[in-house]
């Protein structure tokens, strides 16, 4: 089976991220939009390690030890990102990102 | 033409894959979007049992599913946004967006089309599991592996200073 597919499937899953980040307006699908781009992301690497595999390298694991340190990251992103948001919502009862337009003030 | 089983399960999981991605970014109530977001995740890790990362799709489970997910849910039964309509943008803004992505999408897959690379075969291999993972973490990778519990102990903290009240 073609590499190809699995690069096309994570294009596709990377552009439906940059979609919902652009598109919507509540800071917590958004955020969702961003843990789906990473996935996608790990998605591609894990596909390549198998392609490096199957060419006989000894270090494919590599890009699996990546995607363990993309999780690493993305876990701590959300505790931080999700403790912003809950401090917005109680300072402005919404999680619309237009209301950070107010910090221009 | 001929279709292994292979690729019978990769289109099916591509398919639901796809579908529920969409469905995180078109449902209205945020808990519709949380739970495509934890069916997408529960297809990413059926491929990643199919590309011969066993290991790693336990793990993707246990993180995403299990405890990110969670926490995506628990915030929004918080906040009580159940209900609420999402103020409307206005709409050449949601178009504009749609478009944009729209246009990635063609500009990536027409420069990768003709990519020539090579085909991944069925054969099983040895890579993913965990004591060869384990082996790489700990000989190669052991001073990223020590940075990164200092990141997650930073994160912690900064979690638990923003979250604290103010008085």
């Amino acid at each position: 089976m073609p590499v190809q597919y699995y690069i096309f499937l994570s294009i596709a899953l990377f552009c439906i991220g940059v979609m919902g980040v652009l598109m919507r307006r509540n800071a917590i699908i958004i955020f969702m939009c961003v843990e789906l781009m990473l996935n996608a992301v790990n998605l591609l690497l894990v596909a390549f390690s198998k392609m490096w595999a199957d060419a006989g390298r000894v270090d494919a694991a590599g890009a699996q030890i990546f995607v363990f340190f993309i999780m690493v990251v993305a876990a701590a992103e959300v505790a931080v990102g999700l403790a912003i948001i809950v401090m917005v919502y109680r300072n402005s009862q919404s999680v619309d990102v237009n209301i950070m337009n107010r910090l221009k003030n | 033409m001929g279709m292994n089983l292979q690729q019978v399960v990769f289109g099916i999981l591509s398919i639901i894959s796809l579908i529920t991605a969409l469905g995180v970014v078109f449902s209205k109530s945020p808990v519709t979007s949380v739970l495509c977001l934890i069916l997408t995740f529960f297809t990413i890790a059926g491929h990643y049992v199919m590309l011969n990362a066993q290991f790693l799709a336990v793990v993707h489970i246990i993180v995403y599913a299990g405890a990110i997910m969670v926490l995506f849910l628990f915030v929004i039964m918080l906040m009580n946004l159940n209900a609420e309509g999402e103020p409307q943008k206005r709409n050449w803004l949601k178009y504009a967006g749609a478009i944009s992505g729209g246009a990635l999408l063609v500009v990536l897959l027409a420069a990768l089309r003709e990519a020539s690379l090579p085909s991944l075969t069925p054969a099983s291999n040895d890579i993913g599991l965990i004591a060869n993972l384990g082996q790489t973490l700990f000989k190669t990778y052991v001073v990223p592996f020590e940075v990164s519990s200092i990141l997650f102990l930073s994160a912690m903290v900064g979690a638990v200073v923003i979250g604290k009240k103010e008085h």
